[in-house]
Protein backbone atom coordinates (compact mmCIF):
# COMPACT_ATOMS: atom_id res chain seq x y z
CA UNK A 1 0.00 0.00 0.00
CA UNK A 2 1.33 3.69 -0.91
CA UNK A 3 1.40 5.93 1.98
CA UNK A 4 -0.69 8.78 -0.07
CA UNK A 5 -4.07 10.52 0.98
CA UNK A 6 -5.51 10.40 -1.83
CA UNK A 7 -5.49 8.98 -6.11
CA UNK A 8 -7.81 11.11 -8.57
CA UNK A 9 -7.77 9.76 -11.44
CA UNK A 10 -8.62 11.78 -14.35
CA UNK A 11 -10.47 10.78 -17.90
CA UNK A 12 -9.37 13.16 -20.03
CA UNK A 13 -6.99 16.39 -19.86
CA UNK A 14 -9.88 18.59 -19.46
CA UNK A 15 -10.69 16.40 -16.15
CA UNK A 16 -7.28 16.25 -15.18
CA UNK A 17 -6.94 20.32 -15.15
CA UNK A 18 -10.70 20.36 -12.84
CA UNK A 19 -9.01 18.18 -10.46
CA UNK A 20 -5.71 19.93 -9.88
CA UNK A 21 -7.71 23.60 -9.70
CA UNK A 22 -10.32 21.35 -7.13
CA UNK A 23 -7.07 19.70 -5.13
CA UNK A 24 -4.45 22.35 -5.36
CA UNK A 25 -1.80 20.45 -3.18
CA UNK A 26 -2.46 17.71 -5.57
CA UNK A 27 0.80 15.60 -7.60
CA UNK A 28 0.98 14.86 -11.16
CA UNK A 29 1.38 11.04 -11.52
CA UNK A 30 1.96 9.86 -14.82
CA UNK A 31 4.31 6.56 -14.92
CA UNK A 32 5.01 7.29 -11.44
CA UNK A 33 8.71 5.74 -11.70
CA UNK A 34 9.91 8.79 -10.35
CA UNK A 35 6.56 9.99 -7.91
CA UNK A 36 5.92 6.14 -6.34
CA UNK A 37 9.66 5.92 -5.44
CA UNK A 38 9.46 9.02 -3.65
CA UNK A 39 6.61 8.04 -2.05
CA UNK A 40 8.06 4.99 -0.52
CA UNK A 41 10.93 6.91 0.07
CA UNK A 42 8.67 9.21 2.29
CA UNK A 43 10.09 12.22 0.34
CA UNK A 44 6.07 12.46 -0.99
CA UNK A 45 4.55 10.33 2.01
CA UNK A 46 1.04 11.66 2.16
CA UNK A 47 0.62 13.54 -1.00
CA UNK A 48 -2.54 13.61 -3.32
CA UNK A 49 -1.93 12.59 -6.55
CA UNK A 50 -3.93 13.28 -9.57
CA UNK A 51 -2.99 10.18 -11.94
CA UNK A 52 -3.13 10.92 -15.78
CA UNK A 53 -1.83 7.52 -16.75
CA UNK A 54 -4.99 6.42 -18.56
CA UNK A 55 -4.58 9.26 -20.48
CA UNK A 56 -4.21 7.10 -23.88
CA UNK A 57 -4.61 10.45 -26.27
CA UNK A 58 -1.53 11.65 -24.43
CA UNK A 59 0.59 8.38 -26.10
CA UNK A 60 2.31 8.05 -29.49
CA UNK A 61 4.01 9.55 -32.00
CA UNK A 62 3.04 11.41 -34.78
CA UNK A 63 3.86 14.39 -37.77
CA UNK A 64 1.44 17.07 -36.92
CA UNK A 65 0.27 19.15 -39.70
CA UNK A 66 2.93 21.99 -39.44
CA UNK A 67 5.29 18.95 -39.64
CA UNK A 68 6.57 18.51 -36.31
CA UNK A 69 7.24 15.17 -34.72
CA UNK A 70 4.72 15.32 -31.97
CA UNK A 71 5.46 13.26 -28.58
CA UNK A 72 2.50 12.43 -26.43
CA UNK A 73 3.70 13.16 -23.22
CA UNK A 74 2.98 9.82 -21.88
CA UNK A 75 4.70 8.09 -24.24
CA UNK A 76 6.68 5.15 -22.79
CA UNK A 77 10.63 5.31 -23.28
CA UNK A 78 10.05 1.78 -25.12
CA UNK A 79 7.42 2.76 -27.51
CA UNK A 80 9.67 5.46 -28.24
CA UNK A 81 12.60 3.71 -29.10
CA UNK A 82 10.30 1.41 -31.12
CA UNK A 83 8.75 3.87 -32.83
CA UNK A 84 9.09 4.53 -37.07
CA UNK A 85 8.82 7.79 -37.02
CA UNK A 86 11.53 8.73 -34.42
CA UNK A 87 13.91 5.78 -36.07
CA UNK A 88 13.54 7.85 -39.24
CA UNK A 89 14.21 11.31 -38.42
CA UNK A 90 15.58 11.56 -34.62
CA UNK A 91 16.89 8.19 -33.99
CA UNK A 92 19.63 9.22 -31.44
CA UNK A 93 16.42 10.33 -29.13
CA UNK A 94 15.16 6.71 -29.26
CA UNK A 95 18.69 5.79 -28.53
CA UNK A 96 19.13 8.16 -25.44
CA UNK A 97 16.02 7.22 -23.88
CA UNK A 98 16.84 3.18 -24.55
CA UNK A 99 19.80 3.55 -21.38
CA UNK A 100 17.27 4.34 -19.44
CA UNK A 101 17.26 1.94 -16.63
CA UNK A 102 16.31 -1.47 -17.35
CA UNK A 103 13.83 -2.61 -19.39
CA UNK A 104 10.21 -2.75 -17.19
CA UNK A 105 11.16 0.92 -16.27
CA UNK A 106 11.50 1.81 -19.96
CA UNK A 107 7.94 0.18 -20.00
CA UNK A 108 6.68 2.54 -17.35
CA UNK A 109 8.54 5.93 -17.58
CA UNK A 110 7.02 8.11 -19.59
CA UNK A 111 8.96 11.25 -21.55
CA UNK A 112 6.76 13.88 -20.17
CA UNK A 113 8.25 12.62 -16.77
CA UNK A 114 11.56 12.28 -17.66
CA UNK A 115 11.23 16.49 -18.51
CA UNK A 116 8.86 17.16 -15.97
CA UNK A 117 10.68 16.54 -13.31
CA UNK A 118 13.19 18.97 -14.21
CA UNK A 119 16.45 17.00 -13.45
CA UNK A 120 19.95 17.62 -15.36
CA UNK A 121 20.57 13.84 -15.36
CA UNK A 122 17.49 12.62 -16.95
CA UNK A 123 18.50 10.87 -20.45
CA UNK A 124 15.94 12.48 -22.59
CA UNK A 125 17.15 15.80 -21.91
CA UNK A 126 19.85 16.42 -22.91
CA UNK A 127 18.91 15.37 -26.38
CA UNK A 128 15.68 17.35 -26.51
CA UNK A 129 17.33 20.15 -25.82
CA UNK A 130 20.39 19.57 -28.07
CA UNK A 131 16.88 18.90 -30.90
CA UNK A 132 15.64 22.55 -29.70
CA UNK A 133 12.08 20.71 -28.65
CA UNK A 134 8.91 22.77 -28.09
CA UNK A 135 6.87 21.92 -24.76
CA UNK A 136 3.64 22.23 -24.97
CA UNK A 137 1.30 22.89 -22.01
CA UNK A 138 -2.21 22.65 -21.31
CA UNK A 139 -3.59 24.27 -18.65
CA UNK A 140 -6.70 26.11 -17.54
CA UNK A 141 -6.05 29.11 -19.87
CA UNK A 142 -5.81 26.82 -22.92
CA UNK A 143 -2.81 25.73 -24.74
CA UNK A 144 0.72 27.05 -24.75
CA UNK A 145 3.85 26.38 -26.29
CA UNK A 146 7.65 27.02 -24.65
CA UNK A 147 11.04 26.12 -26.11
CA UNK A 148 12.88 23.50 -23.88
CA UNK A 149 15.43 25.87 -22.82
CA UNK A 150 13.24 28.08 -20.79
CA UNK A 151 11.25 25.05 -19.45
CA UNK A 152 13.95 23.99 -17.65
CA UNK A 153 14.04 27.19 -14.81
CA UNK A 154 16.55 25.50 -12.72
CA UNK A 155 17.08 22.13 -10.59
CA UNK A 156 13.57 20.35 -10.28
CA UNK A 157 11.83 23.23 -10.85
CA UNK A 158 10.20 23.51 -14.50
CA UNK A 159 7.93 26.36 -15.95
CA UNK A 160 4.09 24.29 -14.90
CA UNK A 161 2.11 26.85 -13.64
CA UNK A 162 -1.08 25.66 -10.75
CA UNK A 163 -3.60 23.72 -13.18
CA UNK A 164 -1.23 22.79 -16.39
CA UNK A 165 -0.17 19.50 -17.69
CA UNK A 166 2.74 19.02 -19.99
CA UNK A 167 0.97 17.30 -23.08
CA UNK A 168 3.38 17.07 -25.77
CA UNK A 169 6.71 17.36 -27.05
CA UNK A 170 7.35 18.66 -30.62
CA UNK A 171 10.74 18.74 -32.97
CA UNK A 172 9.99 21.05 -35.83
CA UNK A 173 10.99 20.42 -39.75
CA UNK A 174 13.78 22.89 -39.03
CA UNK A 175 15.39 21.38 -36.28
CA UNK A 176 15.17 17.61 -37.14
CA UNK A 177 15.25 17.96 -40.96
CA UNK A 178 18.46 16.44 -42.31
CA UNK A 179 19.82 16.29 -39.20
CA UNK A 180 21.97 13.40 -37.81
CA UNK A 181 22.86 13.32 -33.93
CA UNK A 182 24.69 10.72 -31.25
CA UNK A 183 23.95 10.72 -27.11
CA UNK A 184 27.00 9.37 -24.87
CA UNK A 185 26.14 8.06 -21.53
CA UNK A 186 28.69 8.12 -19.15
CA UNK A 187 27.95 6.33 -16.06
CA UNK A 188 29.09 3.56 -13.71
CA UNK A 189 27.00 0.21 -14.99
CA UNK A 190 25.81 -0.26 -18.23
CA UNK A 191 22.57 -0.57 -16.23
CA UNK A 192 20.10 0.53 -13.56
CA UNK A 193 22.23 3.55 -13.26
CA UNK A 194 22.05 7.31 -13.25
CA UNK A 195 24.17 9.59 -15.96
CA UNK A 196 27.23 10.79 -14.75
CA UNK A 197 27.27 13.15 -17.58
CA UNK A 198 25.89 12.81 -20.88
CA UNK A 199 25.97 14.42 -24.13
CA UNK A 200 23.95 14.91 -27.23
CA UNK A 201 25.37 16.13 -30.62
CA UNK A 202 24.02 16.73 -33.82
CA UNK A 203 24.58 17.90 -37.15
CA UNK A 204 23.48 18.73 -40.27
CA UNK A 205 26.13 18.88 -43.39
CA UNK A 206 26.18 20.95 -46.31
CA UNK A 207 25.53 19.31 -49.66
CA UNK A 208 28.97 18.57 -50.80
CA UNK A 209 29.23 16.94 -46.80
CA UNK A 210 32.40 18.75 -46.66
CA UNK A 211 31.27 21.67 -43.88
CA UNK A 212 29.25 21.45 -41.37
CA UNK A 213 26.31 23.56 -41.86
CA UNK A 214 24.91 23.51 -37.99
CA UNK A 215 26.20 21.49 -35.27
CA UNK A 216 24.24 21.69 -31.59
CA UNK A 217 25.32 19.93 -28.83
CA UNK A 218 24.31 20.07 -25.55
CA UNK A 219 24.73 18.65 -21.82
CA UNK A 220 23.10 16.73 -19.07
CA UNK A 221 25.27 17.06 -15.50
CA UNK A 222 27.06 19.44 -16.78
CA UNK A 223 25.13 22.26 -15.28
CA UNK A 224 22.03 22.42 -12.37
CA UNK A 225 19.47 22.34 -16.22
CA UNK A 226 20.29 20.43 -19.32
CA UNK A 227 22.59 22.98 -21.43
CA UNK A 228 23.83 23.67 -24.59
CA UNK A 229 27.49 24.27 -25.64
CA UNK A 230 26.83 27.41 -27.69
CA UNK A 231 30.66 28.65 -28.00
CA UNK A 232 31.80 25.61 -29.83
CA UNK A 233 28.52 25.37 -31.73
CA UNK A 234 29.26 28.83 -33.28
CA UNK A 235 32.75 28.11 -33.91
CA UNK A 236 31.95 25.05 -35.86
CA UNK A 237 29.37 26.01 -37.66
CA UNK A 238 30.57 26.64 -41.55
CA UNK A 239 33.63 25.09 -40.76
CA UNK A 240 35.04 22.12 -42.75
CA UNK A 241 35.40 18.78 -41.48
CA UNK A 242 39.10 18.03 -40.22
CA UNK A 243 40.73 16.61 -37.35
CA UNK A 244 41.79 20.28 -36.12
CA UNK A 245 38.16 21.73 -36.18
CA UNK A 246 37.22 18.52 -34.21
CA UNK A 247 39.27 19.00 -31.61
CA UNK A 248 39.21 22.24 -31.54
CA UNK A 249 35.18 22.20 -31.21
CA UNK A 250 35.94 19.65 -28.22
CA UNK A 251 37.61 21.84 -26.33
CA UNK A 252 35.90 25.12 -26.61
CA UNK A 253 32.92 23.08 -24.47
CA UNK A 254 34.73 23.95 -21.74
CA UNK A 255 34.22 27.58 -22.30
CA UNK A 256 30.28 26.71 -21.34
CA UNK A 257 29.92 23.54 -19.39
CA UNK A 258 29.90 24.39 -15.37
CA UNK A 259 29.69 20.84 -14.13
CA UNK A 260 29.84 20.25 -9.77
CA UNK A 261 31.65 18.32 -7.29
CA UNK A 262 29.34 15.31 -6.31
CA UNK A 263 29.61 12.37 -4.85
CA UNK A 264 29.31 10.17 -8.22
CA UNK A 265 32.02 12.19 -9.94
CA UNK A 266 34.37 15.12 -9.42
CA UNK A 267 33.78 18.46 -11.45
CA UNK A 268 37.71 17.72 -13.03
CA UNK A 269 36.05 14.41 -13.97
CA UNK A 270 32.87 15.68 -15.76
CA UNK A 271 34.85 18.80 -17.68
CA UNK A 272 37.74 16.07 -18.92
CA UNK A 273 34.66 13.56 -20.11
CA UNK A 274 32.54 16.26 -21.59
CA UNK A 275 36.13 17.54 -23.94
CA UNK A 276 35.97 13.60 -24.57
CA UNK A 277 32.19 12.68 -25.24
CA UNK A 278 31.82 15.80 -27.44
CA UNK A 279 34.62 14.73 -29.42
CA UNK A 280 33.35 10.86 -29.77
CA UNK A 281 29.33 12.08 -30.25
CA UNK A 282 30.89 14.79 -32.67
CA UNK A 283 32.66 11.98 -35.12
CA UNK A 284 29.85 9.67 -35.30
CA UNK A 285 27.11 12.17 -36.02
CA UNK A 286 29.06 13.65 -39.04
CA UNK A 287 29.79 9.88 -39.79
CA UNK A 288 25.86 9.27 -39.74
CA UNK A 289 25.66 11.89 -41.99
CA UNK A 290 27.74 10.82 -44.72
CA UNK A 291 30.42 13.36 -43.76
CA UNK A 292 34.23 12.24 -44.35
CA UNK A 293 36.97 13.90 -42.20
CA UNK A 294 39.81 14.84 -44.22
CA UNK A 295 43.11 16.12 -42.54
CA UNK B 1 -10.32 10.98 4.67
CA UNK B 2 -12.47 8.80 3.13
CA UNK B 3 -10.55 5.28 2.04
CA UNK B 4 -11.38 5.30 -1.27
CA UNK B 5 -12.21 2.23 -3.14
CA UNK B 6 -12.88 1.11 -6.86
CA UNK B 7 -13.84 -1.62 -8.88
CA UNK B 8 -11.26 -3.19 -11.16
CA UNK B 9 -11.75 -5.17 -14.22
CA UNK B 10 -8.64 -7.10 -15.70
CA UNK B 11 -7.64 -10.49 -17.17
CA UNK B 12 -5.44 -11.92 -14.89
CA UNK B 13 -3.33 -15.17 -16.33
CA UNK B 14 -6.22 -15.29 -19.51
CA UNK B 15 -9.44 -15.17 -16.83
CA UNK B 16 -11.60 -12.45 -17.02
CA UNK B 17 -12.00 -11.06 -13.41
CA UNK B 18 -13.22 -7.91 -10.86
CA UNK B 19 -12.52 -7.10 -7.61
CA UNK B 20 -12.61 -3.87 -4.88
CA UNK B 21 -9.76 -2.48 -4.43
CA UNK B 22 -7.94 0.16 -2.13
CA UNK B 23 -7.11 2.93 -4.82
CA UNK B 24 -4.01 3.12 -2.34
CA UNK B 25 -2.75 -0.22 -3.84
CA UNK B 26 0.43 -1.07 -5.80
CA UNK B 27 -0.14 -3.84 -8.61
CA UNK B 28 1.88 -6.07 -6.36
CA UNK B 29 -0.29 -5.94 -3.76
CA UNK B 30 -3.33 -6.59 -5.14
CA UNK B 31 -1.70 -9.67 -6.90
CA UNK B 32 -0.43 -10.69 -3.82
CA UNK B 33 -3.13 -10.06 -1.30
CA UNK B 34 -6.46 -10.02 -3.35
CA UNK B 35 -5.61 -12.78 -6.06
CA UNK B 36 -3.09 -14.66 -4.07
CA UNK B 37 -0.80 -14.69 -6.37
CA UNK B 38 2.53 -15.13 -4.43
CA UNK B 39 5.02 -15.75 -7.25
CA UNK B 40 5.15 -11.73 -7.62
CA UNK B 41 7.50 -10.75 -4.95
CA UNK B 42 8.25 -8.05 -2.90
CA UNK B 43 11.78 -7.38 -3.20
CA UNK B 44 12.85 -3.77 -3.21
CA UNK B 45 9.43 -1.71 -3.86
CA UNK B 46 11.18 0.70 -5.74
CA UNK B 47 11.54 -0.62 -9.31
CA UNK B 48 15.44 -1.56 -8.74
CA UNK B 49 15.12 -5.31 -8.44
CA UNK B 50 12.73 -7.06 -10.95
CA UNK B 51 11.43 -9.34 -8.02
CA UNK B 52 7.51 -8.31 -8.92
CA UNK B 53 7.84 -8.36 -13.07
CA UNK B 54 4.30 -9.10 -14.29
CA UNK B 55 3.84 -8.92 -18.05
CA UNK B 56 0.95 -6.39 -18.81
CA UNK B 57 -0.15 -6.82 -22.52
CA UNK B 58 2.89 -7.87 -24.00
CA UNK B 59 5.34 -5.88 -21.64
CA UNK B 60 7.49 -6.49 -18.79
CA UNK B 61 6.83 -3.94 -15.61
CA UNK B 62 8.06 -3.87 -12.10
CA UNK B 63 4.39 -4.11 -10.44
CA UNK B 64 5.85 -2.74 -6.99
CA UNK B 65 5.54 0.44 -8.87
CA UNK B 66 2.58 0.76 -11.00
CA UNK B 67 -0.91 1.39 -9.40
CA UNK B 68 -3.26 -1.35 -8.93
CA UNK B 69 -6.32 0.63 -10.23
CA UNK B 70 -4.07 1.07 -13.56
CA UNK B 71 -5.06 -2.20 -13.95
CA UNK B 72 -8.21 -1.63 -15.56
CA UNK B 73 -8.73 -3.23 -18.83
CA UNK B 74 -5.38 -4.63 -18.93
CA UNK B 75 -4.37 -8.22 -19.76
CA UNK B 76 -1.79 -9.45 -16.77
CA UNK B 77 0.66 -12.70 -16.87
CA UNK B 78 2.31 -13.71 -13.66
CA UNK B 79 4.41 -16.52 -12.96
CA UNK B 80 0.90 -19.43 -12.34
CA UNK B 81 0.06 -18.46 -15.65
CA UNK B 82 2.60 -20.33 -16.96
CA UNK B 83 2.10 -23.88 -15.37
CA UNK B 84 -0.56 -26.31 -16.71
CA UNK B 85 -3.39 -27.67 -15.24
CA UNK B 86 -1.99 -29.71 -13.76
CA UNK B 87 1.25 -27.81 -12.33
CA UNK B 88 3.27 -29.18 -15.02
CA UNK B 89 5.79 -26.60 -15.51
CA UNK B 90 6.66 -24.82 -18.86
CA UNK B 91 9.80 -25.01 -20.90
CA UNK B 92 11.34 -21.71 -19.83
CA UNK B 93 10.29 -22.86 -16.10
CA UNK B 94 11.86 -26.68 -16.95
CA UNK B 95 14.78 -24.35 -18.62
CA UNK B 96 15.66 -22.86 -15.35
CA UNK B 97 15.77 -26.11 -13.51
CA UNK B 98 17.87 -27.85 -15.86
CA UNK B 99 20.22 -25.38 -15.76
CA UNK B 100 21.17 -24.80 -12.01
CA UNK B 101 19.42 -20.93 -12.04
CA UNK B 102 17.55 -21.12 -9.39
CA UNK B 103 19.02 -21.05 -6.01
CA UNK B 104 17.18 -19.10 -2.99
CA UNK B 105 14.62 -18.42 -5.92
CA UNK B 106 13.37 -15.23 -4.87
CA UNK B 107 14.20 -13.31 -8.43
CA UNK B 108 13.13 -16.67 -10.01
CA UNK B 109 9.26 -15.46 -11.10
CA UNK B 110 10.29 -12.21 -12.18
CA UNK B 111 12.99 -13.70 -14.51
CA UNK B 112 11.23 -16.22 -16.06
CA UNK B 113 8.45 -13.59 -16.89
CA UNK B 114 10.82 -10.95 -18.67
CA UNK B 115 12.63 -14.49 -20.30
CA UNK B 116 8.67 -15.62 -20.88
CA UNK B 117 8.53 -12.19 -22.85
CA UNK B 118 11.53 -13.13 -24.89
CA UNK B 119 10.83 -16.46 -25.94
CA UNK B 120 7.60 -16.03 -26.83
CA UNK B 121 8.60 -13.08 -29.16
CA UNK B 122 9.78 -15.19 -31.50
CA UNK B 123 12.98 -12.92 -32.43
CA UNK B 124 16.56 -14.51 -31.76
CA UNK B 125 18.52 -12.14 -29.42
CA UNK B 126 21.72 -11.58 -30.41
CA UNK B 127 23.93 -12.52 -26.06
CA UNK B 128 24.17 -8.64 -25.63
CA UNK B 129 20.81 -8.00 -26.45
CA UNK B 130 19.53 -10.95 -23.92
CA UNK B 131 21.79 -9.55 -21.32
CA UNK B 132 20.29 -6.16 -22.21
CA UNK B 133 16.77 -7.82 -21.76
CA UNK B 134 17.62 -9.27 -18.92
CA UNK B 135 19.39 -6.31 -16.77
CA UNK B 136 16.33 -5.25 -14.85
CA UNK B 137 16.59 -8.29 -12.32
CA UNK B 138 19.06 -8.47 -9.70
CA UNK B 139 19.88 -11.78 -8.41
CA UNK B 140 22.46 -12.21 -5.32
CA UNK B 141 22.50 -16.12 -5.82
CA UNK B 142 23.65 -17.56 -9.33
CA UNK B 143 25.90 -15.49 -10.69
CA UNK B 144 23.40 -14.85 -13.68
CA UNK B 145 25.09 -17.19 -16.21
CA UNK B 146 22.76 -20.22 -15.25
CA UNK B 147 19.68 -17.85 -16.32
CA UNK B 148 21.54 -16.26 -19.44
CA UNK B 149 21.89 -20.18 -20.20
CA UNK B 150 18.10 -21.53 -19.54
CA UNK B 151 16.57 -18.16 -21.16
CA UNK B 152 19.23 -18.66 -24.21
CA UNK B 153 18.99 -22.34 -24.96
CA UNK B 154 14.60 -21.96 -24.55
CA UNK B 155 15.21 -19.27 -26.95
CA UNK B 156 16.64 -21.17 -29.74
CA UNK B 157 14.56 -24.38 -28.70
CA UNK B 158 11.64 -22.23 -29.31
CA UNK B 159 13.33 -21.29 -32.93
CA UNK B 160 13.28 -24.98 -34.15
CA UNK B 161 17.21 -24.62 -32.81
CA UNK B 162 17.87 -27.96 -31.24
CA UNK B 163 21.11 -28.62 -32.20
CA UNK B 164 22.47 -25.02 -31.77
CA UNK B 165 20.64 -25.05 -28.04
CA UNK B 166 22.58 -27.64 -27.09
CA UNK B 167 26.24 -26.16 -28.47
CA UNK B 168 25.78 -23.31 -25.46
CA UNK B 169 28.92 -23.88 -22.98
CA UNK B 170 28.56 -22.91 -19.87
CA UNK B 171 29.58 -19.52 -20.05
CA UNK B 172 26.49 -19.42 -22.43
CA UNK B 173 28.27 -18.98 -25.80
CA UNK B 174 27.53 -21.22 -28.73
CA UNK B 175 30.22 -23.60 -29.15
CA UNK B 176 30.59 -24.34 -32.56
CA UNK B 177 32.72 -27.57 -33.73
CA UNK B 178 35.38 -26.79 -35.73
CA UNK B 179 36.32 -26.09 -37.95
CA UNK B 180 33.06 -23.31 -37.75
CA UNK B 181 29.81 -24.17 -39.94
CA UNK B 182 29.13 -21.92 -42.60
CA UNK B 183 25.88 -20.00 -41.92
C1 LIG C 1 15.06 1.91 -10.94
C2 LIG C 1 14.96 3.22 -11.66
C3 LIG C 1 15.94 3.57 -12.58
C4 LIG C 1 15.87 4.79 -13.25
N1 LIG C 1 16.84 5.07 -14.17
C5 LIG C 1 16.78 6.23 -14.87
C6 LIG C 1 17.77 6.52 -15.87
O1 LIG C 1 18.70 5.76 -16.10
N2 LIG C 1 17.65 7.70 -16.56
C7 LIG C 1 16.62 8.56 -16.34
O2 LIG C 1 16.58 9.59 -16.99
N3 LIG C 1 15.69 8.31 -15.40
C8 LIG C 1 15.73 7.16 -14.66
N4 LIG C 1 14.77 6.89 -13.71
C9 LIG C 1 13.78 7.92 -13.39
C10 LIG C 1 12.42 7.84 -14.08
O3 LIG C 1 12.16 6.56 -14.59
C11 LIG C 1 12.29 8.83 -15.22
O4 LIG C 1 12.57 10.13 -14.79
C12 LIG C 1 10.90 8.80 -15.88
O5 LIG C 1 10.96 9.48 -17.09
C13 LIG C 1 9.82 9.43 -15.05
O6 LIG C 1 8.61 9.34 -15.79
P1 LIG C 1 7.26 8.92 -15.09
O7 LIG C 1 6.20 8.97 -16.12
O8 LIG C 1 7.44 7.66 -14.36
O9 LIG C 1 7.12 10.16 -14.08
P2 LIG C 1 6.37 10.36 -12.71
O10 LIG C 1 7.11 9.72 -11.62
O11 LIG C 1 4.94 10.04 -12.86
O12 LIG C 1 6.52 11.95 -12.61
C14 LIG C 1 7.76 12.61 -12.53
C15 LIG C 1 7.54 14.10 -12.23
O13 LIG C 1 7.01 14.78 -13.35
C16 LIG C 1 5.70 15.28 -13.10
N5 LIG C 1 4.94 14.95 -14.32
C17 LIG C 1 4.95 13.75 -14.97
N6 LIG C 1 4.27 13.83 -16.12
C18 LIG C 1 3.80 15.09 -16.21
C19 LIG C 1 3.01 15.79 -17.18
N7 LIG C 1 2.60 15.20 -18.31
N8 LIG C 1 2.72 17.08 -16.94
C20 LIG C 1 3.16 17.70 -15.82
N9 LIG C 1 3.91 17.10 -14.88
C21 LIG C 1 4.22 15.81 -15.06
C22 LIG C 1 5.22 14.60 -11.85
O14 LIG C 1 4.36 15.42 -11.12
C23 LIG C 1 6.54 14.36 -11.13
O15 LIG C 1 6.94 15.50 -10.45
C24 LIG C 1 14.80 5.67 -13.01
C25 LIG C 1 13.81 5.32 -12.10
C26 LIG C 1 13.87 4.10 -11.42
C27 LIG C 1 12.79 3.75 -10.45
S1 LIG D 1 10.14 -5.29 -5.87
FE1 LIG D 1 9.57 -4.31 -7.68
S2 LIG D 1 11.45 -3.95 -8.61
FE2 LIG D 1 12.06 -4.68 -6.67
S1 LIG E 1 18.18 -17.28 -6.87
FE1 LIG E 1 18.43 -16.16 -5.04
S2 LIG E 1 18.21 -14.13 -5.76
FE2 LIG E 1 18.27 -15.21 -7.55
Amino acid sequence: MYDIKALYEATSVQHAIELLQEHPEAQILAGGSDVLVQVREGRRAGVELVSIYMLDELRGVSIDEEENIRIGSLTSFSHITNDPIIQKYINVLGEAVDMVGGPQIRAIGTIGGNTCNGVTSADSASTLTAWEAIIEITGPEGVRRVPIKDFYIKAKVVDLKPGEIQTAILIPKSSYDRCYGHYIKYAMRNALDITTTGCSVNVRLTEDKKKIERVRIAYGVAAPIPMRAYTAEEFLNGKTINEKNIKKFSEMVLEDVNPRNSWRASRALRRHISVVMAERALRDSIEQAGGVING
Amino acid sequence: MDRQYKVVHCKINGKEVEKIVDMRASLTDMLRNDYRLTSVKKGCEVGECGACTVIIDGEGFNSCIYMAVWAEGKEIWTLEGLTGPGGELSDIQQAFVDEGAIQCGFCSPGFIMTSWEIVNSGREYTDDELRKALSGHLCRCTGYENIFRAVKKTMLRRLGKKKEAELVNSQGITEYPEPMPFK
